[in-house]
């Protein structure tokens, strides 16, 4: 299964080299792993897509944990949570498929930033799903280039990184959910 | 120690070794560690330090005195190459989990990253096989590094720490306070036991009709030997331990049956596959004790006691477990639960014992079969000896023959499989404990992996006694190529060998040589008469095997007991293994 895990680290160099280090010495499969710092200066958070079985999962919860500059690991899968990735996508935008092009733009939210004579640069955010349905509809027009940053994944409602963490679920369906 | 006073790097480390109740440490000097010698030669009637040949052989003596003493082992060497060598000794302690802090030295600040003379990254290649590292970036934060480094080393699961220290930074001098404490909370490394969880082991050990205590190195670790004895003693159930855990629990006691795992006893490898349930403490479900995962104790229910979290379910399920400081759980535990006879079980257990007990026919007109060499240490020492061992067949004998009864005796590398190991981390036990007999039970391919180290016994006259069991070969690797590879003996023949007797006298120690039962039990009782260091050779018998060997990658229950056996059955109990496994290993 498919999990998002969060974890907090000190802002520290090497941090990311140690954390990295722990899944291929493991012998772990991440899907992405992006690192930020956060609203504290000296904390960083780095989200990381892993698959995996329960023992696997439960194995990198508690190695992440053992590290001496990990402060916090949250496995967000078993809560609500807002996951998103950013694309950019230079794709062929030729006369004569140009306008159908900025349909699918407009369809997926996403922006045109970069307009060449025969491409443009597209912006988009989203679900991971979302973004790939957009790249395969793009790619019948020819992809020239495209970058992703991997998915970055916030739980609902009470910080989940506080100290005194109580699960508080919110229900689905509320204002605010998005649907993408 | 919180004086503000002008001091040198140099100076703070050898203050915060000095309060962490260091008085011994090993190393071997260079460039960029220069101003730390400086200051511990200063220092030197605070603090000893020993001058070792070789990096390597410094760090297994810290890890051989951490180990006998359970206080944190310390070694200090230069940059680069210096360090580079002792990444087998971290890597041997973080398998073991045994409490070292590696001063390195490390190439000025401004350097780092030009690729300068001795220059390594040190950080980067010790990353993977330390509990936690650092490279200390100003005079500000070194202090609190130091203390850290201790905290870490020796809270929880025990490990190696590096602290990486550029010159200039030892060398520049700075008003900094000495603090207290450590920043980490201990909870980082102790979690608190699970009440819940011990009640329900409690409840699993009252249903049990044939339970079995697997405990390991965890054990001695916490230096929970005695609760681990008030436990089993008030159960009344029966022992088992890991190679690691060998002292933990008397030997002598009427409810041990000996080691398990892959060169286990007969008696300990079928209650691990007959029993209905297992408590582990303070051991890790090894693929050396668990032979064929799919088949591992079939039959019972699993509680597992462990100060790592990471250790619990990574390789086998449990029904119960707890985490946290091992002598107040099984206290609580103790506590709780009560008596049976379990009188059918031991029946059990004693009708396999009878059946293949750990024995061996030694024909006293014969070769010198290297299981009586052992018996006849253990005799002769009448089991007070600390006892190290190298790494193949002689370290299995000495396991199986040499019986325990007290923790932190029995210094052997487990994990990683550290030829070399044993003839320095003898000597790091020696410094701990000047009035025992140190024994390394020696082979000759591992002995002289190491033996540059006879200098340093000379020049400190320790009581280290190596005992070559001399096979001419990589024993071990042999028994593999006897079994699995028709006799092949690819690079594991040693035709030529040192004269161990002349070694020892060419560094002024004595040597003894034995090639007959007779003359084994003399030179044994006259090298053991004096506390004089030497090396006794002893021509073993070549084509001696351990036995029983449960191969790799089979069930334990399908354990080869002896070379008579059928060949075929030998074959049809590793078949698994050659899909799986494919090579042997030293070990």
């Amino acid at each position: 299964m498919r999990h998002t895990i969060s974890v907090m680290v000190k802002n520290q160099a090497g941090v990311l080299s140690r954390v990295s280090n722990l899944f291929s010495a493991r012998g772990y499969n991440i899907d992405s792993l992006v690192v930020g710092v956060t609203d504290n200066p000296e904390v960083s958070r780095i989200t990381i897509v892993v698959k995996g079985d329960d023992r696997v999962i439960d194995q990198v919860e508690k190695q992440l944990n053992k590290l001496i500059d990990v402060i916090k690991v949250v496995d967000l899968t078993h809560d609500d949570f807002i996951a998103r990735d950013l694309a950019l996508i230079k794709v062929k935008a030729e006369p004569n498929t140009r306008s159908q092009v900025m349909e699918i733009v407009q369809c997926f939210d996403g922006k045109i930033v970069d307009v060449a004579l025969k491409s443009f640069i597209i912006e988009v955010t989203g679900k991971e799903s979302k973004i790939n349905a957009m790249v395969e509809l793009l790619g019948n027009y020819g992809i020239l280039e495209l970058v992703r940053t991997g998915e970055v994944a916030i739980s609902r409602g009470k910080k989940v990184h506080e100290k005194e963490e109580t699960k508080v679920k919110m229900k689905a369906g509320k204002a605010g959910q998005s649907n993408l | 120690m919180a004086k503000n006073k002008l001091k040198t790097g140099a100076q703070m480390v050898v203050d915060v070794l000095v309060d962490e109740g260091v008085d011994i440490l090993w190393g071997l000097t260079g460039g960029a560690i220069l101003p730390v010698f400086d200051a511990l030669y200063q220092n030197s009637d605070r603090i000893r330090l020993i001058d070792t040949r070789h990096e390597q052989g410094a760090i297994h003596m810290a890890e051989g005195y951490a180990k006998s003493t359970g206080k944190v082992g310390v070694c200090v060497v230069t940059s680069g190459p210096g360090a580079t060598n002792i990444v087998t000794g971290l890597t041997d302690a973080y398998m073991d989990s045994v409490p070292i802090v590696a001063i390195t030295g490390q190439v000025p600040s401004h350097l780092i990253g030009t690729d300068a003379f001795q220059e390594a990254d040190v950080v980067g290649i010790t990353r993977s096989c330390t509990k936690h590292n650092f490279l200390v970036k100003n005079i500000q934060e070194l202090p609190q590094i130091m203390r850290d480094a201790f905290f870490i080393a020796r809270s929880g699961r025990p490990g190696p720490v590096l602290v990486d220290i550029p010159k200039d930074i030892a060398a520049a001098s700075a008003e900094v306070a000495i603090p207290k404490h450590s920043s980490i909370p201990l909870s980082k490394f102790v979690p608190t036991p699970d009440l819940h969880q011990i009640e329900k082991m409690a409840e699993l050990i009252k249903n049990a009709k044939k339970p079995l205590i697997y405990a390991g190195g965890g054990v001695i670790n916490a230096n929970a030997s005695d609760a681990l004895y008030k436990f089993a003693r008030k159960t009344n159930i029966p022992v088992t331990l890991t190679l690691m855990g060998l002292g933990a629990y008397p030997a002598g006691d009427r409810q041990f049956i000996d080691m398990l795992g892959m060169h286990g006893s007969y008696r300990a490898n079928l209650a691990l596959t007959y029993c209905d349930l297992l408590i582990a403490i303070g051991s890790r479900f090894d693929d050396r004790v668990t032979g064929k995962l799919s088949e591992f104790s079939p039959h019972s229910k699993k509680i597992h006691i462990d100060v790592d979290p990471t250790s619990i379910g990574k390789n086998v399920k449990v029904d119960a477990h707890t985490l946290g400081d091992m002598n107040s759980i099984l206290s609580t535990l103790t506590k709780m639960v009560g008596s049976q006879d379990y009188e059918p079980w031991y029946e059990e257990l004693d009708a396999w014992h009878k059946k293949h007990p750990l024995a061996y026919q030694q024909d006293p007109n014969g070769k010198v079969l290297p299981q009586f060499a052992v018996d006849e240490i253990y005799r002769l020492t009448k089991g007070d000896a600390i006892i190290t061992t190298e790494v193949g067949q002689h370290q299995m004998w000495a396991a199986q023959f040499y019986k325990f009864n007290k923790a932190r005796r029995w210094i052997t590398s487990g994990g990683l499989g550290t030829m070399g190991f044993g003839f320095p981390a003898a000597i790091g036990a020696a410094f701990g404990f000047p009035d025992a007999t140190v024994i390394d039970i020696a082979g000759d391919g591992s002995f002289q992996m190491t033996m540059q180290e006879l200098a340093v016994v000379k020049e400190h006259n320790l009581n280290v006694k190596v005992v070559v069991l001399n096979n001419k070969f990589l024993g071990m690797v042999k028994q593999w190529q006897d079994l699995f590879f028709d006799k092949r003996y690819a690079s594991t023949s040693i035709p030529v060998q040192p004269d161990f007797v002349k070694l020892a006298e060419c560094y002024g120690l004595k040597g003894y040589r034995a090639d007959t039962p007779k003359d084994t039990t003399k030179v044994l009782e006259e090298a053991f008469k004096s506390k004089d260091p030497c090396i006794v050779e002893i021509v073993v018998d070549e084509e001696e095997h351990v036995y029983p060997m449960v191969p790799a990658g089979a069930a334990n229950k399908d354990m080869v007991l002896s070379k008579e056996e059928d060949r075929a059955r030998v074959m049809a109990a590793v078949k698994t293994k050659a899909k799986t496994h494919g090579k042997g290993g030293r070990k």
